[in-house]
């Protein structure tokens, strides 16, 4: 009789988030159980006080770096993982909390903490690919479920996952959605946005905000022109590209064009 | 007697991180401490300067569990900003987005965070080993809360469609009915839900809590009405630091609260029950009184039985919500930036949520403050353990710190909201 494989190990890690992006694992309520039963959810706090030391087929880490001490954890993380996949904005690009990377850390914490001395924090808040090597990465402010699935399917079975990379353009055509910026001139992110939500926002008569970050090579300059044209000024621009995606690479230098 | 400490690094079932230090002399405990090592992540800083339209899409990133109690704490404050008030059908859907939240995160803590402590099991996935068509249920619940985040915010995370003065869009009543198709499925899994944890064992602590919470003249509360105590407290939002003040101690990331006159209270399920329960509907206080409950619950381990009865509510008030929409001539009302303070505080399904605004003239943000329900309740959950340990020194380590867990998790805290939690270390000298 041949002998039986273990299950594939599974992690969930946390570091500064909000816990949206693996509470997502929890809302697949109609596959949770099966997920638990393909693999062994071997660490996961947020579900089970249950944990098995040692190492992981599959880690995906939630949240962005912004203690030394979680700047230290990530390698231990990333040592004792096969495979690890960044899920979220923050993990993937520091998220709304890297908005301190464009102000001074030191007035950020006196509005909020009485006591300096008790608050332990780095200047910036950074993604995880900035620490350690990543093997994927899932975008979204959340992300998607049934993205995070596939995800987790594709790397059980040794594959690439099949992430679409275009734009929300793209999905609002393929949902027959009238453009919203075009028709109706309401300023919208989408042809700079990372599909993956659906064009969710244009289907509820509003502009995409940009939650899923920037697509491959995104022409930013240009939409910054056209939303010009539609009335915004320098100062929503600024707010429009350094919101959720702030420290991503084309949000972050499109953002500074507008910096005064 | 030699010394001995036992830990708990990492807290599990709650979100957020945290760790617990218990300190015991001579058979006394001296003090109990939760340290809260959630990163800060400097929402009230990183706010001013934002459009006052982008606080709740912000402000919802605090939690990804109750994503929708900071937008509507946020909505109503900037309204209260602006001097509008929206009422109506768009009043009416906001209760309907609230009930959905708490459907889905009462749910995901009574089934998967709270009743494994009851029932003797490290999670959710290991009770479905031998439960699997009550994790079933749990899930199915849930996910009726999900769907009903879904269809009215676009998603169940950081809905897209709430803003300020409204919605971006509204549904019609016939995308309405088939939610209350599963509405009305979800009211008998609620039903299931109070008689199944009302049959847990209970360990006998009533508490002599101040218990805090909204209390509106005619409905249980989500958004309005008055800041109401058991000790009579009794005033509007707009004087909540008055009578609250937030202190920055060594051991936590999160402020914690405390009534200026008479120092800790309690927000949250048991507050709410307590303080309300003459405005539950008729099936929910039938079903709280046949799990034994009476009008007022102070103990903290029967929060389980009390969160059930509220999912029943919000199941109830979700399909009232629904046979009498009727869709809106617009989705939003119209709003004009001015400077201005606007106060607000909604019932998250942890407890009460404060928002506070000061808007400049172009109606970006000059100032915000945030306090969370978590961070309100840290002193409490203190003050418990303090309580209640005593009792349970005779216990093996083990049990003793699944024991002090438990006590933890009966708040359902959320921690990344708080910071603004959980080693345990046991110190017995």
């Amino acid at each position: 009789m041949a002998r039986r494989r273990r299950k594939p190990r599974l992690a969930v890690w946390k570091f500064a988030s909000c816990d949206g992006c693996q509470l997502s694992l929890l809302d697949c309520e109609d596959e949770l159980l099966a997920v638990a039963d393909a693999l062994e959810i071997a660490y996961f706090p947020e579900a089970s006080r249950g944990e098995i030391r040692g190492t992981y087929d599959l880690s995906l880490v939630e949240g962005s770096i912004t203690t030394a001490h979680d700047a230290a954890r990530i390698q231990d993380v990333r040592r004792r993982s096969c495979r690890l996949v960044t899920i979220g904005a923050c993990a993937t690009a520091g998220g709304i909390q890297a908005l301190r990377n464009f102000a001074d850390v030191e007035a950020f914490i006196s509005v909020v903490y009485a006591n300096r001395a008790y608050i332990q924090t780095l200047a910036t808040s950074t993604p995880i690919a900035d620490h350690v090597g990543v093997d994927f990465e899932l975008q979204g402010c959340p992300i998607n479920k049934r993205q995070l699935l596939e995800v987790i399917t594709a790397f059980l079975s040794g594959r690439r996952p099949t992430i679409p990379s275009h734009s929300v353009c793209i999905e609002c055509k393929l949902k027959g959605n009238v453009c919203i910026m075009v028709a109706h001139g309401t300023p919208c992110l989408g042809p700079v946005t990372h599909a993956g939500c659906g064009a969710l926002c244009p289907s509820y008569n509003r502009g995409c905000y940009g939650c899923y970050g920037p697509m491959e090579t995104p022409n930013t300059r240009a939409l910054s022109e056209w939303l010009q044209s539609l009335g915004m000024t320098p100062g929503d621009l600024l707010r429009v590209y350094r919101k959720f995606y702030a420290n991503a690479a084309a949000f972050r230098t499109e953002s500074k064009r507008h910096d005064p | 007697m030699t010394h001995k400490t036992i830990k708990v690094n990492y807290l599990a079932r709650v979100e957020g991180e945290g760790a617990l230090r218990v300190t015991v002399r001579d058979g006394v405990v001296r003090a109990a401490e939760l340290r809260i090592f959630e990163p800060p992540r400097f929402f009230e800083a990183l706010l001013r300067g934002r459009a006052f339209a982008e606080a709740p899409d912000i402000t919802a990133r605090i939690c990804g569990i109750c994503p929708v109690a900071y937008q509507m704490s946020a909505v109503h404050a900037m309204e209260n900003a602006l001097d509008v008030h929206v009422d109506g059908p768009l009043r009416a859907l906001r209760r309907l987005l609230y009930c959905g939240e708490w459907i889905e995160s009462h749910a995901l803590h009574i089934y998967l965070l709270h009743a494994p402590d009851f029932l003797g099991y490290a999670g959710a996935i290991d009770m479905a080993r031998d439960h699997p068509e009550t994790v079933r249920r749990g899930l199915a619940l849930k996910k009726v809360g999900n769907a009903v985040l879904s269809l009215l915010g676009g998603r169940e995370v950081h809905p897209i469609n709430v803003r300020v003065g409204g919605f971006y869009r509204t549904p019609t009543p016939q995308e309405l009915a088939p939610l209350a198709e599963n509405l009305r499925r979800a009211r008998e899994a609620a039903l299931e839900t109070v008689r199944w944890t009302a049959g847990f064992d209970f360990p006998d602590c009533n508490r002599d809590y101040e218990l805090v919470a909204l209390r509106h003249p005619q409905e249980y509360p989500f958004n309005e009405g008055r800041i109401v105590s058991n000790r009579g407290l009794d005033i509007s939002v707009a004087e909540y630091n008055r009578h609250f003040v937030e202190e920055h101690i060594a051991h936590s990331t999160a402020l914690h609260s405390r009534l200026r006159e008479r120092n800790r209270y309690l927000v949250g399920p048991l507050a709410r029950y307590s303080l309300n329960h003459d405005r539950l509907s008729p099936l929910a206080r039938e079903a709280a009184a046949e799990a034994g409950l009476g009008p007022s619950c102070t103990n903290p381990f029967q929060s389980i039985i009390v969160r059930s009865v509220e999912v029943l509510y919000a199941c109830d008030e979700a399909l009232r919500i629904i046979e009498h929409y009727q869709e809106p001539e617009r989705a939003a009302v119209e709003l004009r930036p001015c400077a201005g303070v606007g106060y607000s505080a909604t019932e998250a399904p942890r407890g009460l949520l404060f928002h506070r605004y000061r808007l400049n003239g172009d109606g970006t943000i000059a100032e915000a403050q945030i306090v969370p329900p978590t961070a309100q309740n840290q002193p409490s959950i203190e003050e418990d353990l303090k309580t209640f340990i005593g009792d349970w020194l005779e216990l093996p380590d083990a049990a003793l710190r699944e024991r002090c867990e438990q006590t933890v998790r009966n708040y359902d805290p959320c921690i990344s909201c708080a910071t603004h939690f959980l080693n345990l270390e046991i110190d017995r000298a």
